[in-house]
């Protein structure tokens, strides 16, 4: 998979590795900002985090 | 001719065969995926447990300096240093609509410009995760006698009280409004099942007591990474600074007018 990728790059290695870098980082904000908050709830809901009231 | 001499096209002297097994390889393919899937999971783990709380107190620490900011710039400016102020009775709001920015937090044991909003209510999807700090509804305002009481998560969602276990006694605590500072004097901690309601009297633990203090109960979870138990940290009104006077210099640096 990531050797066909490097195959699949254009140019020398280091503009390949450039590249890669630059898609990483994207990959990597794309994470931080996007996915992780929206699966956050699915994988650990937050519980009330506040003294429940007797009613509830 | 597209193909220049990169040391890995057609011109390669290695071996084909391998090349080409490698390539194919269902397995090889099949590590690849679960490695990159491990790896996610790891950078979740990372964000969740430590990043997360970096970015997001990041981002309300800047909300509530723009709203303090907001306040000093509409209030009319005042040469007279806050040490000589005359002590003043503390000016009380009325309990805010759900979910609006009514004030902000300074704690200067967390940092000399830490500074968190609070918002009424405290509602964990609206409020706790999404402003930062909430102020429970029914319990009494800045400055006002009884229990002005606040909720903010100990890890996780920018994490508002992470470090209330590192109060010291006698660490001042601020609440800043539109109309001034309120400076409490944090005097102890105490740990509580979730259940235990009575934190948010007016008199804490002590339902059906007339109060004649002014107090400040800050609430969160206990033990790190748990929601087992709750941690409540109580603090005495000590002195109201008017906006007109300046910010007592505890926090000074915190306040500064943009």
């Amino acid at each position: 998979m990531y050797g066909a990728l490097w195959r699949v790059l254009p140019g020398p290695w280091w503009l390949r590795l450039l590249i890669l870098l630059v898609v990483i980082a994207g990959i990597l904000w794309l994470c931080v900002y996007v996915i992780f908050p929206y699966i956050q709830p699915y994988v650990s809901p937050p519980p009330p985090e506040t003294v429940s009231t007797n009613k509830s | 001719m597209a193909m220049t001499d990169d040391g890995s096209g057609v011109g390669s002297l290695r071996p084909r065969g391998a090349r080409a097994r490698r390539r194919v390889s269902v397995v090889g393919v099949l590590g690849e995926i679960l490695i990159t899937a491990g790896v996610f999971v790891l950078l979740f783990l990372g964000w969740q447990l430590w990043l997360q709380d970096i970015l997001v107190g990041g981002v309300q620490q800047g909300q509530a300096q723009k709203l303090g900011q907001a306040w000093q710039n509409d209030a009319i400016p005042q040469k007279q240093p806050t040490n000589v102020a005359p002590i003043v009775a503390p000016i009380v709001e009325k309990a805010p609509a759900n979910a609006q920015r009514f004030a902000i937090l300074y704690v200067p044991r967390w940092g000399k410009t830490w500074q968190r909003p609070i918002a009424q209510g405290v509602g964990v999807a609206d409020v706790l995760d999404a402003i930062g700090v909430g102020h429970y509804p029914g319990t009494q305002m800045p400055g006002q006698v009884g229990n002005f009481a606040i909720a903010a998560h100990r890890h996780a969602y920018g994490g508002g009280f992470e470090y209330l276990h590192q109060l010291h006694v006698g660490d001042s605590v601020y609440v800043g409004t539109k109309d001034g500072w309120y400076q409490y004097t944090f005097r102890d901690i105490q740990y509580v099942q979730p259940t235990e309601v009575n934190v948010l009297q007016p008199v804490p633990m002590q339902p059906g007591v007339t109060p004649t203090d002014r107090i400040i109960t800050m609430t969160t979870c206990n033990p790190f990474f748990s929601t087992a138990e709750r941690m409540i940290a109580y603090g005495l009104f000590d002195r109201f600074y008017p906006e007109a006077g300046g910010p007592p210099d505890a926090i000074a640096a915190a306040v500064k007018k943009g």
